[in-house]
C-alpha cells in the first residue's frame, strides 16, 4: 500500500500547531464539502481530509503516525513494522478517542495503521453493535446522466465500495453493484433513493437508503430549465424577416418548425409538451439566433449594400442613442 | 486496497425521486433524517425548512413534509456536523447555493 502524507493533503507543515490543523481543516472542508463543492473530485478529497484530519487532530495518533512517517515520503509503497499492532495495543491509547468519521470507509493505509485497534477490542463502536439495533447509514453517491435519459428513461448499473461487517465483527470493505433505474422526467439537482440500499443496520436496524445526487451532463444542443428544455436554433436574416419553414433536432425526434415572419433574435418558438416528461411534462423552446453569413465575394457585397440602400432610414443605434440623451439630460 | 468480497449484484425497482415525495409526517421525518422532533423544529424556526405559518399554527401530527424539505435538512445537519456551521448558517448557505443554481442557469442560456 502507499504512505499517505496527512500533512501534504492538509497543506501544512510538520510543525503545525493544533490550531493550524484546526484551521486548514475547516478551509479545506468548506471547500471540498460534497454538498457545497463544484470540483469534480470533491467527495475523494473530503474523504481523504476527513482522515488525516482525525489523524493529525488527536494528539496520540499525531505521534504514532509522525513516529512512523518520519522516513516516508507520499505514495511511497508502504508497510506498518511487524510488531505495530502489538506496541499500539499495549499503548491501548485510541480505545476511547476513536471515532470514525461519519463511519467512512478510509483507506487501507489508515486501516492498517489505527483500525481494529480501537474499535475492534474495547472502542465505543463496537459496543454498540451488541447493545443496539442501529438503522444503518444512509449513503450518497453521485451520477451524471444524458438529458435523453430522462426522456426515455434508463437502466444504470452503479459499483459502491461499502463498509460492512464482517463474521469478526470487525468492518470491512466490499465492492457492491447495484442495477437501477432512471426514472423518466427527472431532472437536474433531484435525488434518485433507493431505499435500503445503504449502509447496513445494526443488530436488527434496517439498512439505509442509497441516495443518488443527479447531475445532468451539458449536452452541445440542449439545456435544461427544470422541466422545460431549450435549444438555440440559428436562423439565416431572411428567414427572420420572410417566415420559413426549417428542419430541427429534437430529443425526441426531426421536427418541421415555422419560423414566423418579423422574427428577432431570442425569440422562443414553443413545443408544448416536448420538454422533459411528468405529470405536467414540460415544453421545449427553440431560441432563434441570427446569424448573418459573412460577405466574401463582390457579389455578396453588393448584396449588403443592396440592404443598406432599402433600409435607408434604419438606424441600429437608435435606442442607445435615446438612452444616452436621457441620462445626459436627466 | 482490494475488497474484502463481493457482493453479489442486486437489481433494485423500488425507485423514488425524492423532490416528488410528499406528504411525509413529522415522524417520517424525523426517522429519514435521524433526528430528533427537537431538531426538526430548529430547522423550521432557522429556516432551513419552510411551513407555512398556518400549517405550524396546526398540532404537529398535521404537519407535511415534502422530499426537498428532507433533503434540506439533510444538507443543513451535514454542514453543521462537518463545518461547525449553526443551522442559521447552514439556511444562508443553502439559500446561496439556490441562487446560485439559478444564476448558472441564466448564464447557459446567454452563451452561445
Amino acid at each position: 500500500m502507499e504512505f499517505k502524507d496527512y500533512y501534504l493533503v492538509m497543506g501544512l507543515e510538520k510543525s503545525a500547531t493544533p490550531e493550524d490543523i484546526k484551521g486548514a481543516h475547516r478551509k479545506l472542508a468548506r471547500k471540498y464539502h460534497p454538498d457545497v463543492s463544484k470540483e469534480k473530485d470533491a467527495e475523494a478529497r473530503f474523504k481523504e481530509l476527513a482522515e488525516a484530519y482525525d489523524v493529525l487532530k488527536d494528539p496520540e495518533k499525531r505521534a504514532a503516525y509522525d513516529r512512523l512517517g518520519a522516513n516516508y515520503k507520499a505514495g511511497q509503497e508502504f508497510q506498518p513494522p511487524p510488531d505495530w499492532a502489538d506496541r499500539q495495543a499495549e499503548a491501548g491509547s485510541y480505545s476511547q478517542s476513536f471515532q470514525d468519521v461519519d463511519g467512512q470507509d478510509h483507506s487501507a493505509f489508515f486501516d492498517a495503521l489505527f483500525r481494529g485497534m480501537g474499535r475492534g477490542q474495547n472502542g465505543t463502536q463496537q459496543r454498540s453493535y451488541e447493545a443496539f439495533d442501529m438503522h444503518g447509514q444512509d449513503q450518497h453517491a453521485r451520477i451524471q446522466i444524458e438529458v435523453e435519459d430522462s426522456y426515455n428513461g434508463a437502466t444504470r448499473t452503479l459499483q459502491l465500495r461499502v463498509q460492512t461487517q464482517g463474521n469478526d465483527g470487525r468492518p470491512q470493505l466490499a465492492d457492491r453493484t447495484i442495477e437501477f433505474v432512471i426514472p423518466k422526467g427527472i431532472r437536474a439537482g433531484q435525488h434518485i433513493r433507493l431505499a435500503a440500499q445503504g449502509g447496513p443496520g445494526m443488530g436488527n436496524g434496517s439498512p439505509g437508503d442509497l441516495y443518488l445526487d443527479v447531475e445532468m451532463l451539458p449536452h452541445p444542443l440542449y439545456r435544461t430549465d427544470g422541466y422545460d428544455v431549450l435549444m438555440d436554433l440559428p436562423i439565416a436574416p431572411w428567414e427572420a424577416a420572410l417566415g420559413a419553414e426549417v428542419v430541427a433536432p429534437t430529443p425526441t425526434g426531426q421536427v418541421e418548425v415555422k419560423i414566423p415572419a418579423g422574427s428577432v433574435t431570442g425569440r422562443k418558438l414553443r413545443l408544448k409538451g416536448r420538454g422533459l416528461p411528468g405529470k405536467t411534462p414540460g415544453d421545449f423552446y427553440f431560441v432563434l439566433r441570427l446569424t448573418q453569413p459573412i460577405a466574401e465575394r463582390d457579389a455578396d457585397k453588393k448584396a449588403y449594400a443592396d440592404l443598406q440602400t432599402a433600409f435607408k432610414t434604419f438606424n441600429p443605434r437608435a435606442q442607445v442613442e435615446a438612452l444616452e440623451k436621457t441620462l445626459n439630460t436627466g | 486496497m482490494q475488497p474484502n468480497f463481493i457482493l453479489t449484484a442486486s437489481r433494485h425497482d423500488v425507485t423514488s425521486v425524492l423532490e416528488d415525495i410528499t406528504e411525509l409526517t413529522l415522524g417520517d421525518l424525523c426517522r429519514a433524517c435521524g433526528a430528533q422532533v427537537d431538531i426538526i423544529i430548529e430547522l423550521i424556526s432557522e429556516g432551513v425548512i419552510e411551513i407555512t405559518s398556518i400549517e405550524q399554527s396546526l398540532p404537529q401530527e398535521h404537519w407535511r413534509f415534502s422530499g426537498v424539505h428532507l433533503h434540506r435538512a439533510k444538507v443543513a445537519m451535514r454542514l453543521h456536523r462537518d463545518l461547525g456551521v449553526n443551522f442559521a448558517g447552514a439556511a444562508l448557505a443553502l439559500q446561496l447555493m439556490d441562487e446560485l443554481e439559478g444564476v448558472k442557469l441564466k448564464l447557459r442560456s446567454f452563451a452561445v
